[in-house]
């Protein structure tokens, strides 16, 4: 990985390529995880490369890291059987939490060694974008399915991704479509497909809440397979009107209507300028983005469009967005080629804000300037200290540090002198020019002083307010 | 912005050690004049009112929740229509003792039942069908009300800061406090000012963690109290004692999770009830062991209520208004407000019979006398529960 930090300087000094260094890098810190060895040579325009990364990426939909050995094992309901002794059920309740943690190390590793980033950084925007969490759905199985399936679409076909989620197990659980029956129909899977996934707030009525409610009914995972099944018992055909339409609707029909509505497009487009452009999504182009996207629904096509933005390689809008905890994390040990447990990576996210598979609500994270509150600010300054074997010891204090983090201690002890030792060998490699262009977007606010030993140099510079920043 | 600016131009003019010296003079020479501090407990999810205050008397209670009922010689009466959920049995002292402050129907006009829409209403007091981006507390210029600076205009322990944060106020959010002490010793509170509203919000950031960070490494005791030992209870505690002796905050947010019962709720919410209930009496004795209990307002709130009548799946969906406890030494107790009533629901929900806003100007008029700071007060206007 030493070979990745020079070949990227060496783009740097390269001037030849009509690609500038400075667009080559924010294009790997804005769509990936920051600097990158490519495969190709970084020739060609700036449009040329942006094809290639997106393409690169739509073609590499299946993870190569090896799962965890028990995701296929059947599910059983209820998850919890009724006839387990208290101690039982704590083991296996202890067990799941072992697994959904594996499942964050494998999503991480997979971020860590991937050749196309942007593969990882579409599927999480799904994940944050369609949430669903380990603390309601508890049933891992379904949560790697969900994944595996995001991966799938994460630059496919956005129509078929909706179609997908309505049917996705995890989803049915956590949204409670599990329990909307004829009889009594539970609106929560209707009312997020419409406010958080699809239209956004003012752009419906309560009583489409409550028809789509209906069109959804016995949309529900079979017991005990676990797969999607759309149960002709517990569904409503009766006449519904929903968006001005009526008739006996059913979901796919409800997710093609909410597809005609014109703020469909804007919706989605709206949401990944934020995640890729700036924070504040310019209308118009927004809108002139979206009439192309409702076109086809293909979400590579638009993503090569909003990359060709100009506004995306502008100069001055460079280092204005925050970067995510996993970011942050994936980033940092990828760049220095860092070799801490992935057990770590995923309680370092998780301490900064982010713990994949348990976005907050079903809303995903709020991101932006969020991410930097005292507590989540503290966390990436201890990863950091972590990595150069410089933190504070954690709190012994019972009740403070949970039995997870108390585990991943341990296991950062263990590796305390191997990290620290690659830390210094990665700082040494680094002339303190090269240092500082390859951390840092902006200049420091606080530069390392003159004849700073290398480690400590690397340190500062990832203490430093502006790498949170890209 | 008026603190932001003014920190700025402290921190720029010097040298944090100076600054911090004469905070502490200034604190000193307060110290006589009591703090009136606010503890708001956020029950995350939406509550489920109808099973907190149970209208006992009403006999359409068991038919709309055959599964869900309390049955009525369980229910711990407060007057001949509700009564206490019997895992709330903690609370009946204070209740008994009128320290205990229920306002019922409380919710807000054209209510909206997404979690997140929802709750950001309640942080921001803003009607339904407006956004507003600045948490209500926000509202109380600390520095002026009090005539002092704390650590922190307020510390937000656990989840969602949004009530208390705006342009004129950033709260400190934490884990627990000495892990924070520790790790906030390496940052410097940096002079340098920016244009990029990202690396502005950042410095800002570290600046309070800086001043906060120092102010809490002075020792402070544990609160009296048997506090349950839940993540709750220990965050509650974590609350006390900050807002014991010489504050380091007046005001202090925590959570409660986990009242969003779609399936299955009545052991749930019960366990929940009960936690908080503990919680409540355990504070209760930290304050008054510590001489602040009458100086100490404690306040709920929640997304919404829940629905009159239960699923099919034993459990509860996003409803409208619900009853909130207002509790402390200096709060006249009872009932506030109309019990609800089955036979008078607003499209199958208890609806709002008192706005929200009712409760949080007379936090801000009533109990800090900032009537400056109250929201459109001719509007909502304060109750006379303190």
């Amino acid at each position: 990985m030493r070979v990745l930090i020079v070949a990227i300087l060496v783009g740097y000094w390269g001037g030849a390529f009509a690609l500038s260094a400075d667009e080559s890098s924010h294009l790997a810190l804005r769509t990936g995880f920051g600097p990158e060895l490519s495969n190709r040579p970084q020739s060609g325009s700036y449009a040329e490369a942006v094809d290639r990364r997106v393409d690169s990426a739509a073609a590499r939909h299946v993870a190569s890291t090896p799962p965890p050995d028990w995701v296929d094992e059947p599910l059983q309901f209820p998850l919890t059987p009724k006839d387990l002794s208290p101690e039982e059920k704590r083991a296996l309740h202890v067990e799941w939490q072992r697994r959904y943690v594996e499942l964050q190390g494998w999503w991480l590793q997979e971020m860590l060694s991937t050749p196309t980033p942007l593969t990882e950084r579409m599927t999480l925007f799904w994940h944050g974008h369609f949430a669903t969490s380990f603390k309601t759905v508890k049933a891992v199985q379904l949560l790697y399915r969900q994944n595996l399936m995001l991966r799938r679409y994460a630059l496919g076909n956005y129509r078929d991704l909706l179609h997908a989620v309505a049917r996705d197990p995890a989803m049915l659980l956590y949204l409670n479509n599990q329990q909307n029956k004829k009889s009594q129909p539970n609106e929560n899977f209707a009312r997020e497909l419409l406010e958080l996934f699809t239209l956004g707030e003012g752009h419906y009525t309560e009583n489409d809440v409550k028809e789509a409610a209906r069109a959804f009914t016995g949309w529900r995972i079979a017991i005990p397979g676990g797969q999607f099944e759309a149960n002709a018992k517990q569904h409503d055909d009766g006449d519904k009107t929903f968006l001005g339409h009526r008739g006996n609707l059913d979901g796919d029909e409800v997710i093609d209507l909410i597809l005609q509505q014109p703020r469909a497009a804007e919706f989605i487009v709206d949401e990944l300028w934020s995640e890729f452009v700036s924070p504040d999504p310019d209308p118009s182009a927004v809108q002139r983005l979206a009439a192309g996207f409702r076109k086809n629904w293909e979400i590579a096509l638009l993503l090569k469009a909003l990359l060709r933005e100009p506004a995306f390689t502008e100069p001055r809008n460079s280092g204005l967005m925050v970067k995510s905890p996993v970011e942050f994390v994936v980033g940092t040990l990828r760049s220095l080629d860092l070799p801490l447990s992935t057990l770590n990576a995923a309680v370092s996210t998780s301490d900064m804000g982010q713990t994949l598979f348990a976005p907050p609500n079903v809303r995903g994270w709020p991101g932006g300037d969020e991410w930097i509150t005292s507590e989540w600010l503290l966390a990436r300054r201890r990863f950091v200290q972590q990595l150069a074997g410089d933190a504070p010891p954690p709190s012994s204090k019972p009740g403070v540090r949970t039995r997870l983090q108390r585990v991943a201690d341990m296991e950062l002890r263990r590796q305390s002198a191997d990290l620290q030792r690659r830390f210094g060998e990665v700082a040494e490699s680094l002339p303190p020019a090269e240092m500082m262009r390859q951390v840092l977007v902006l200049p420091p606010v606080i530069p390392p002083v003159d004849g700073a030993k290398p480690p400590d140099r690397l340190e500062t510079l990832l203490l430093d307010p502006v790498y949170n920043l890209k | 912005m008026k603190r932001r600016t003014l920190l700025q131009a402290a921190s720029m003019a010097s040298i944090a050690p100076l600054g911090f010296a004469a905070r502490n003079l200034l604190a000193a020479d307060a110290a006589s004049v009591p703090v009136r501090r606010l503890l708001l407990v956020e029950l995350n999810g939406g509550n489920d009112g109808l099973n907190t205050l149970i209208p006992y008397a009403d006999p359409l209670y068991l038919q709309l929740r055959p599964q869900l009922a309390v049955a009525r010689d369980q229910v711990l009466q407060l007057d001949e229509h509700v009564g206490f959920n019997p895992a709330l049995a903690a609370l009946m002292p204070l209740y008994a003792a009128r320290e205990l402050a229920l306002v019922q129907g409380l919710g807000y006009a054209r209510a909206n039942r997404s979690h997140f829409r929802s709750i950001e209403i309640w942080d921001t007091a803003t009607d339904s069908d407006k956004i507003g981006t600045d948490g209500w507390l926000s509202r109380l210029d600390v520095q002026r009300r009090f005539g002092r600076s704390f650590a922190a205009d307020a510390v937000v322990i656990g989840r969602n800061p949004k009530p208390a944060t705006g342009a004129d106020m950033q709260p400190v959010v934490m884990g627990d406090a000495d892990s924070f002490v520790s790790e906030s010793r390496g940052v410097e509170a940096m002079k340098s000012a920016s244009d990029n509203p990202a690396l502005k919000h950042i410095l800002a950031v570290q600046r309070d963690i800086q001043a906060a960070g120092h102010e809490l490494s002075s020792s402070r005791p544990s609160p009296a109290g048997d506090f349950p030992k839940s993540p709750f209870g220990r965050d509650a505690s974590e609350a006390a004692r900050l807002l014991i002796g010489n504050p380091a905050t007046p005001i202090v947010k925590i959570a409660l999770t986990g009242f969003d019962t779609h399936v299955m709720q009545r052991g749930r919410q019960d366990g929940l009830l009960k936690q908080f209930g503990d919680t409540m009496a355990a504070l209760r004795t930290a304050f008054t062991s510590a001489g602040i209990w009458k100086d100490t307002l404690i306040v709920t709130y929640s997304e919404f209520g829940r629905r009159a009548q239960q699923n099919a799946s034993g459990g509860t969906d996003h409803g409208k208004a619900a009853p909130h406890f207002v509790i402390g030494g200096a709060v006249k107790g009872g009932l506030y407000g109309e019990p609800p009533r089955f036979a008078k629901l607003d499209d199958g929900d208890v609806p709002a019979t008192i706005d929200y806003r009712c409760v949080y100007n007379t936090v801000l008029g009533r109990w800090w006398n900032a009537g400056d700071a109250q929201i459109e007060p001719q509007r909502f206007k304060p109750l006379a529960l303190v």
